[in-house]
């Protein structure tokens, strides 16, 4: 098992950052809702850790008990299918990570209790690249990962 | 006006109810230039909830990198035939929609 | 320095071996992704908008499309992709389905054939599928599970089979190409897509029986007709006209060597 450490002063970033952002709802700049519901910092940050921290991880395990579905090779990166089931107990939510996309989370599921631990999307990719399944159970952080290539298809029609 | 979605909702074997979703929704990513050279917007969904009874089922939260038309797949446990499943959506220009099906 | 040279050639024999069967490995995995994105097809949006639109009063006249007659009787829409071209008494000429929606929507509902005619197919990136891609959908989709079994009793029929295989084989353009020279002769393929052969039964039936389609490419489900106005502008063939003869007599000819095939469209394609 292996541990990405974010480190503890970039959890004191996120934190900062954290404060700015309470300070601005508080001065009526930025909607309560748009903060409540969509993850902003999430799905702006660049990188698996990133991610992480911005749902407020301070490290991620890899963990073989997460199961990633997704063609090898994709015909077209602009529908690639990905499902992701979790048999780590107690699994909160499920997120859809894309390492070399401009941005990496492509989209994050909250499974409430009594809902199966395995979603299912489509995501786009602008190159080969390896996708990350991020699931947090009790509180802490696991990833799978699997390498999809895509190729652009024919041209014309 | 954002169309109808589509929600196939069947009841499994063990007492699970799957459930399919495929959303109308142009999903720019905000990357893409058009003809003159000038980037598109990101128009997006942001945020999905399905319910079923009145019960949260399932919450999501999606970026530009969900493929156009998005699908969404998942199960709950509990659910009957002729039960309602209900998903909205809505997206970062403030349009929403929401369809229901019936669980067959 | 020696060794290395032995390294490099020993891998230069080995490698076309290696890369056949990487091919065939990919063209599965292919097949298996293809497989994976055929549900949750975004044409089925198409359809459940087409299926509104069918309903719907429309037009001057202020009425809806289901007294029309495709071919199966008034309002029958089930199955009849499976048997068009078809002969129609009342314009005493061959339809294809496109053009039969066309012609009711013209004469049951009133929009004027310009109107109908000038921008049949979406085009640019993320723009909104049209009302005519809408219908087609839907019609396309209540035939699916249909045996194609196109009629080839009238003459006029007949006739447009024959037309359609004269084109079908006619080479032109710059390029002097026919639709046979990449459609007519086996394992042919552009990058990943293997193209069919109509010669053969089960090529052609594979071909007509997944058209229209939902491009994924392109983001949008495409018709019969837009599909054999870009083989012609791949040819580099004059630009062939929405509805037209030809267009009709192609279509007839695909149909008529698709027989026994089982509908499935509005398919997914690359």
């Amino acid at each position: 098992m292996h541990t990405f450490d974010i480190g503890r002063r970039d959890a004191l970033r996120s934190g900062a950052n954290f404060a700015l952002v309470a300070a601005a709802i508080s001065a009526g700049v930025l909607p309560t809702s748009a903060f409540a519901d969509w993850n902003k910092a999430a799905f702006d940050a660049k990188s698996l850790n990133d991610v992480v921290k911005a749902f407020g991880g301070s490290s991620v395990d890899k963990s073989g008990d997460i199961t990633i579905t997704a063609p090898d090779i994709a015909e077209n990166g602009a529908v690639v299918p990905i499902a992701i089931a979790s048999k780590i107990p107690n699994t909160e939510s499920i997120a859809i990570l894309v390492e070399k996309n401009p941005n990496a989370l492509a989209a994050q599921f909250d499974i409430p209790s009594g809902t199966e631990p395995n979603v299912g999307t489509r995501v786009k990719m602008g190159q080969s690249s390896n996708v990350f399944a991020v699931v947090k159970a009790g509180g802490k952080y696991y990833v799978a990962t699997k390498e999809v290539k895509v190729t652009l298809g024919g041209c014309g029609g | 006006m954002a169309d109808p979605m589509r929600i196939r909702a069947q009841l499994k074997d063990g007492g699970v109810t799957e459930v399919r979703v495929l959303m109308a929704h142009i999903m720019e990513t905000g990357q893409r230039k058009d003809g003159s050279g000038k980037i598109v917007p990101a128009h997006h969904i942001q945020n999905v909830t399905a319910t079923w009874n009145g019960k949260t089922v399932l919450t999501a939260q999606f970026g530009p990198a969900v493929s156009q038309n998005p699908v969404m797949n998942f199960s709950f446990k509990g659910g009957a035939k002729g039960d309602k499943v209900s998903v909205s959506w809505s997206d970062n220009k403030g349009d929403k929609r929401t369809d229901e099906a019936t669980i067959s | 320095m020696k060794s290395q040279t032995i390294v490099t050639l020993a891998a230069a024999v080995v490698l076309p071996f290696a890369m056949l069967a990487h091919a065939d490995d990919t063209q599965k995995e292919i097949e298996r992704y293809r497989q994976m994105i055929a549900d949750g097809n975004p044409a089925e949006l198409l359809e459940m908008r087409g299926e509104e639109l069918w309903k719907q009063k429309r037009g001057p006249k202020n009425a809806t499309l289901e007294t029309c007659d495709l071919g199966l009787g008034a309002g029958k829409v089930q199955g009849v992709n499976a048997v068009l071209p078809r002969y129609f008494a009342d314009v005493d000429r061959v339809m294809d389905l496109e053009s039969r929606l066309v012609h009711c929507e013209n004469t049951l509902q009133g929009f004027s054939m310009a109107e109908l005619t000038k921008n049949p197919h979406s085009m640019k990136a993320g723009e909104r599928q049209t009302d005519h891609e809408a219908l087609v959908a839907y019609i396309v989709g209540q035939s699916r599970g249909a045996k194609v079994d196109l009629p080839q009793t009238h003459p006029k029929e007949l006739e447009s089979y024959l037309r359609g295989e004269k084109m079908f084989f006619f080479k032109g353009g710059p390029y002097d190409f026919a639709c046979a020279t990449c459609h007519g002769v086996d394992g042919q393929r552009i990058r990943l897509q293997d193209l069919p052969n109509f010669q053969k039964p089960d090529n052609a039936q594979r071909a007509f029986t997944t058209w229209p389609a939902y491009r994924v490419s392109q983001g949008a489900m495409r018709t019969m007709q837009w599909r054999l106005l870009d083989c012609f502008r791949q040819q580099r063939m004059p630009e062939l006209q929405f509805l037209s003869q030809a267009s009709i007599d192609l279509i007839t000819y695909m149909g008529v060597k698709a027989k026994g095939g089982v509908m499935d469209a509005p398919a997914i394609k690359r």
